[in-house]
């Protein structure tokens, strides 16, 4: 599956909501079920610190793909997280460069990834493209 | 002239009030970060912009000479206002901040020498904080902290041992924390200061909007606080200072309207206020808090005052019957400001789906990090509630809190 399908995936799985209160139920069930990040990756290097919710995010490459693991303090975020990770993990750093990640509009869920949110969740999408920029340039 | 005491009165003057957030009737509980505008507070700051539009103290023609007497006019509305001896005493600045920093930097540079300290409190806003930590720093001095309870009260009793030794040279403490929401003992701790010949400045910031100050009865050196909590425009603060420190205090700007003459080899200074208003000033903004300042007049005393004791029983009854709430600053001298967590939920997550209920709250650490930790927390939710609040409001508040924290369960 290509990024591009993930992101189509998740398009039609918010298509039934109707209301923003099934859509959040939804993010707030995705958030419980968000696997844990190890202990030890819920480091202060792996924090990324938001002025709301703090957001750690954890990379390892392997085989020429970057694995994200990732948590956060807040539920709803980590709702969001866990759509960001299913997007973006397992992929070759360039196919992470080139995303667009469309689909947040698509669902309707731009505003909370505005960066005058200050939830962590912007600087969690950069800090994925750093990695996935770090990681192709050490090829 | 006829007193507004009446709820839907108030808020037919705030166009604000009516509007619909995210599909809903927006209920305004955010106050304490900034407060909605009366119609007579927008329309002059229009007439201002679309017309009445001349720098002060500058010129001599027409509209140079109205909006000087706007600005003049707001400096004596804010003087009546919390009762000053005279207008020299009034400055204006952009807000509550600049008014600390204003005192942090040129009392210090006046007053506080190396090895002496400053007084703050634990329940201070870090604009309370960091202006006098840099002057500090600066100067050579400490910081001392009067620690507070597990309610949020200031440990009294400590004063006077954090006095006793004579170095400290000044205190500054909030007159209402801005995230506990009580009135703080600040008549106790000024007498107290004033023991050890100590000048208080009082941030005022949550004050000026739910007490009625009076500067000569506090007898505080000085007392700072923003328009824009008070029903003005953004970006206009006042510090009120005694005359006889405001004389020994060096500017802490330079530049225009703070001059007297000015050559290369030595410039003398304006005298007070303009001494410490340097560069054009935000006219239109003091104009504007003129104008909420008589707005504010025009609305019944009575009515605030009981109005708000309302609006505090509602809100306690109504967080009490909420499973698992820590409500912090409890005290019987509370006002209509409400910080607290529930459980383990995250305030941001609660923050969040109350926006779509069309409620505006405030969330995370709220510039009070000290304070936060000092609660053990790394954020709370908070209720801060105006004038033109209702019960109905707080009856929604309260019953979609109860659904969000079901839904986060």
């Amino acid at each position: 599956m290509t990024i591009k399908e993930a992101e189509n995936q998740i398009i039609e799985e918010f298509s039934i909501f109707t209301d923003w209160l099934d859509k959040y139920e939804y993010l707030i069930e995705l958030g419980k079920s968000l696997p844990i990040i190890k202990e030890s990756s819920k480091s202060e290097t792996n924090l990324i610190k938001g002025c709301q919710s703090k957001v750690w995010l954890a990379a390892d490459y392997k085989d020429g793909k970057i694995y994200f693991t990732a948590d956060s303090d807040a539920i709803i975020t980590k709702g969001i997280i866990s759509l960001l990770i299913r997007v973006f993990s397992g992929r070759a750093p360039q196919e992470i460069i080139d995303a667009d990640l469309g689909f947040i509009k698509e669902i309707g869920l731009q505003d909370n990834l505005s960066p005058t949110r200050s939830n962590g969740l912007v600087s969690m999408i950069k800090q994925i493209k750093f990695y996935a920029l770090a990681f192709s340039a050490n090829k | 002239m006829e007193l507004i005491k009446d709820i839907s009165d108030i808020r037919h003057h705030f166009p604000a009030l009516s509007q619909s957030v995210n599909g809903k009737p927006l209920v305004y509980f955010d106050n304490g970060a900034t407060a909605q505008k009366p119609d007579c507070v927008i329309e002059l700051v229009n007439k201002m912009n679309s017309g009445i539009n001349g720098n002060i103290h500058r010129a001599v023609h027409e509209l140079s000479a109205r909006t000087t007497e706007l600005y003049e006019g707001a400096r004596e509305s804010v003087r009546n206002f919390i009762n000053a001896d005279s207008r020299e005493e009034i400055v204006f600045t952009s807000g509550t901040t600049a008014s600390i920093n204003l005192v942090a930097n040129s009392f210090s540079q006046a007053f506080l020498k190396k090895g002496e300290a400053v007084l703050l409190t634990e329940g201070e806003h870090h604009s309370n904080i960091v202006p006098w930590q840099m002057a500090c720093e600066r100067h050579g001095a400490k910081l001392r902290v009067l620690p507070v309870d597990e309610n949020g009260c200031w440990k009294m009793e400590l004063l006077d041992s954090l006095l006793s030794d004579g170095k400290v040279k000044i205190a500054s403490v909030a007159h209402i924390s801005n995230v506990l929401g009580v009135v703080n003992p600040i008549e106790e701790l000024i007498e107290a200061c004033h023991r050890f010949g100590v000048p208080v400045m009082i941030d005022g910031a949550q004050g000026i909007i739910h007490s009625s100050v009076d500067v000569k009865k506090l007898d505080c050196e000085f007392y700072v606080f923003s328009g824009h909590k008070l029903y003005g425009p953004t970006g206009i603060g006042v510090l009120y200072g005694k005359k006889v420190f405001l004389q020994k205090m060096p500017p802490w700007m330079g530049g225009g309207d703070m001059v007297g003459t000015v050559t290369f080899k030595k410039t003398t200074y304006a005298d007070l206020p303009l001494k410490f208003e340097a560069g054009t000033p935000n006219f239109i903004g003091a104009a504007g808090l003129g104008e909420a300042i008589g707005f504010l007049a025009k609305i019944d005393k009575n009515f605030i005052k009981e109005h708000e004791e309302i609006l505090v029983a509602r809100m306690l009854e109504g967080l009490a019957s909420v499973d698992k709430l820590k409500l912090y600053g409890v005290s019987d001298r509370k006002i209509s400001l409400f910080s607290f967590n529930v459980g383990n939920v995250h305030p941001t997550d609660v923050a969040m789906l109350m926006d779509k209920m069309g409620i505006a709250l405030r969330s995370g650490m709220m510039c009070a990090e000290p304070l936060m930790s000092h609660f053990g927390v790394s954020g709370m939710l908070r209720a801060s509630l105006s004038v033109y609040n209702t019960v109905e409001e707080i009856d929604y508040f309260v019953n979609s809190l109860k659904r969000v924290l079901k839904m986060l369960s």
